[in-house]
């Protein structure tokens, strides 16, 4: 890839490594990762279990770290981070989205759309206002009062989508976001995504569905650590579906 | 610190369980109940005693002359001395630090013979003649007219301040005694005033039973010289009576020619020295109490501690999220710290407030018990510093209770704490 191009590269990871140790035995997970992922790009991570795709995310989203290999994320290096630095980074450049959602379920959507802002330490009043927005993008303002536990699972994955929004970060991290729901909902969630996407945020997911990988635009393909196939997909519409 | 979300949520994690609270509040809640108890039971303990010694100026010693006991420069063994009047200025002079010197001369006793006539009315009561200082040392109420002065001192004022207890004796009911004549072995004094003891102690009966006279008419009166009884001694508040009282000694030593080594022939009760060894007492008692207490509250901080550590435990799937989302380890850490700084102090306030109730209901009851000598105990309490004390207690032990939780807390990665179900 052309050096100038480098303003618009979101994510740059190099012969990334990853071991994990048990006992006296250690597992090489990740065995030189290298690939890029540009601005505004919906990137699908695909391989079977145990291939490394939620290592690697977790890595990309600072929730672990690698052995070796660099790692850019929008020309920032992301290495030896403490604690305060990485939870920082984490709150303003990232966005997760769970496969099971990891909502905080004693409190309402609203609230829990508003967590991340409120480590980034906004006021009450404001951060209401942003999180009944996204609560509104996502479909669920209505919702917004509702425990999590009185909301669907393509609901609660929405309410979790509008959290992963709500402090606009750079990325949005996906590990499996659909692994929880039937297929239909499964798609609406998709639809939401690319909708995301269209507005120029960038998305990594990880899957193993072949039909979700297709609603993304580039399919990145792990095996035994390494990426085997990385390519282009001509993007399905979610919405095609319905 | 203070901001809403923090408390509400600090508000959820304690209300999510609330038998639990409960259950863990009691211990810290009891711990500080017994340590203010047993605080102001010994508070009650010291202020029976010390009512006792009334408003007596403790930094006192008093001093009498009791029999040589060495032969010294010619002068032989087992002979008979008395202080001068003319001792007072030359302690004065030599002993700097001295508040009070106050030479006295007593006559009669209870339980001797009548010694003092009104009328037809007898009575035998213990005289004094003394200083007007003397009721800065030794201090009584004035109940009408007044005390000796100067001016009696001066001019050999034959003049009497009575006790309520002789008034009671000699006069009708309802009789103002001013500037009537009472005869002390057969010699007329005027009553000045009349007087309540303040102490309370033993002889609070024969303390109301005395009568004083100005010295220097007391001398005359009753053939005294310049002899002088005992006198009663009070330094000044920065210097202690205990350790000028051998100097004091060694001058009535020299100006009576006494050996230096001669311990027994001025006798000597030193109040302060007495004082001390009661204050120590209480000192002491002060310290079990403390000890005791903090014992009982640290298996509650240890209860609270424990909880902490389940909810951190039951917790750590949401903390894992929260760091996902942002949250710093220190926001993390002052959560839990907050929350078991919160309960502790909660509980250990109603803890407190419980104690102090029962302490109010105790110096209700005890109000009601008319004070005599024999009750030992008297307004139990815990005063503004016991409460800050307990209150500091309370904080760093929360904060230690709290301490692990934390740690625990955020040790684990935000990834395994995700993992965590
Ligand atoms: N904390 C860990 N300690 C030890 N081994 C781990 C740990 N996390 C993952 N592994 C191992 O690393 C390998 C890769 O795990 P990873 O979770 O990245 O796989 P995955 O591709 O996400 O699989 P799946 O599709 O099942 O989610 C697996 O063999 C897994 O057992
Ligand atoms: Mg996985």
């Amino acid at each position: 890839m052309p050096h100038n191009l480098n303003l618009s590269i979101m994510i740059e990871i190099k012969d990334l490594h990853k071991s994990y140790q048990m006992g006296s035995n250690s597992l090489h997970v990740l065995k030189g990762i290298n690939f890029n992922v540009n601005e505004g790009e919906l990137v699908s991570i695909m391989g079977s279990s145990g291939s490394g795709k939620s290592t690697l995310l977790n890595i990309l989203g600072m929730l672990d770290e690698a052995d070796s290999g660099s790692y850019f994320l929008d020309n920032i290096p992301i290495k030896n981070l403490n604690e305060k630095i990485a939870a920082r980074y984490r709150n303003k450049f990232l966005g997760f989205i769970f496969q099971s959602f990891n909502l905080i379920n004693y409190k309402n959507a609203l609230d829990n759309v508003a967590m991340p802002l409120y480590y980034q330490g906004i006021k009450r009043k404001e951060r209401t206002d942003k999180a009944l927005h996204y609560l509104e993008k996502v479909g669920l303002a209505d919702w917004a009062t509702h425990l999590p536990n009185e909301l669907s699972g393509g609901q609660k994955q929405r309410v979790a989508i509008a959290r992963a929004l709500a402090s606009e970060p750079k990325v949005l991290l996906a590990d499996e976001p659909t692994g929880a729901l039937d297929t239909k909902t499964s798609y609406e969630v998709m639809d939401l995504i690319q909708g995301i996407n269209d507005e120029g945020k960038t998305i990594l997911i990880v899957t193993h569905e072949e039909d979700i990988a297709h609603m993304t635009k580039r399919i990145v393909n792990l095996k035994d650590g390494l990426i085997i196939d990385d390519g282009i997909v001509e993007q399905v519409r979610a919405n095609s579906y319905v | 610190m203070f901001n809403r979300d923090k408390w509400n949520e600090i508000i959820e994690a304690l209300t999510a369980n609330w038998f639990r609270t409960l259950l863990t509040a009691f211990g810290v809640c009891w711990g500080i109940f017994i340590l203010v108890i047993l605080l102001a039971a010994g508070k009650g303990l010291e202020n029976g005693v010390k009512r006792g010694f009334g408003d007596i100026a403790t930094n006192t010693m008093f001093m009498w002359t009791q029999i040589a006991t060495k032969p010294y420069k010619g002068l032989p063994k087992g002979r008979r001395f008395n202080f001068k009047i003319g001792d007072v200025a030359s302690i004065r002079e030599k002993v700097p630090g001295l508040l009070y010197i106050s030479p006295r001369n007593q006559l009669g006793g209870f339980g001797g013979t009548n010694n003092v006539v009104r009328g037809l009315n007898t009575g035998a009561f213990n005289v004094y003649g003394d200083y007007p200082e003397i009721i800065n040392q030794d201090p009584i109420t004035i109940t009408s007219g007044r005390f000796v002065n100067y001016g009696d001192i001066d001019n050999n004022r034959k003049v009497a301040v009575i006790g309520e207890g002789v008034k009671k004796e000699l006069f009708k009911i309802g009789e103002d005694p001013i500037g009537e004549y009472i005869k002390i072995k057969g010699v007329s004094f005027m009553v000045i005033g009349t007087y309540m003891k303040k102490s309370n102690n033993g002889d609070r009966e024969q303390g109301q039973n005395e009568i004083f006279v100005p010295f220097t008419s007391f001398s005359q009166a009753f053939n005294r010289a310049d002899n002088v009884g005992w006198m009663a001694i009070t330094a000044q508040d920065d210097h202690s009576i205990t350790k000028l009282k051998k100097n004091i000694i060694d001058v009535m030593k020299t100006n009576h020619t006494i050996h230096p080594e001669d311990n027994r022939a001025i006798g000597n009760f030193d109040l302060y020295q007495e004082f001390s060894k009661i204050n120590g007492l209480f000192i002491a008692l002060r310290g079990v109490a403390y000890f005791v207490g903090v014992l009982v509250l640290l298996s509650g901080i240890i209860g609270i501690s424990n909880i902490m550590l389940i909810v951190v435990k039951e917790r750590t799937k949401e903390i894992g999220i929260r760091r996902a989302l942002g949250a710093s380890p220190w926001s993390i850490r002052g959560q839990i710290l907050l929350e078991s700084i919160f309960l502790t102090i909660i509980s250990g306030m109603t803890g407190i407030a419980v104690s102090t109730g029962v302490i109010f209901l105790v110096n209700k009851i005890l109000d009601g018990i008319p004070a005599t000598n024999e009750t030992m105990f008297a307004n139990p309490s815990v005063d503004l510093t016991v409460v800050f004390v307990a209150l500091l207690i309370l904080i760093t032990s929360g904060l230690l209770a709290g301490l692990i939780p934390a740690q625990v807390a955020i040790k684990t990665k935000p990834i395994d704490a995700l993992r965590a179900e």
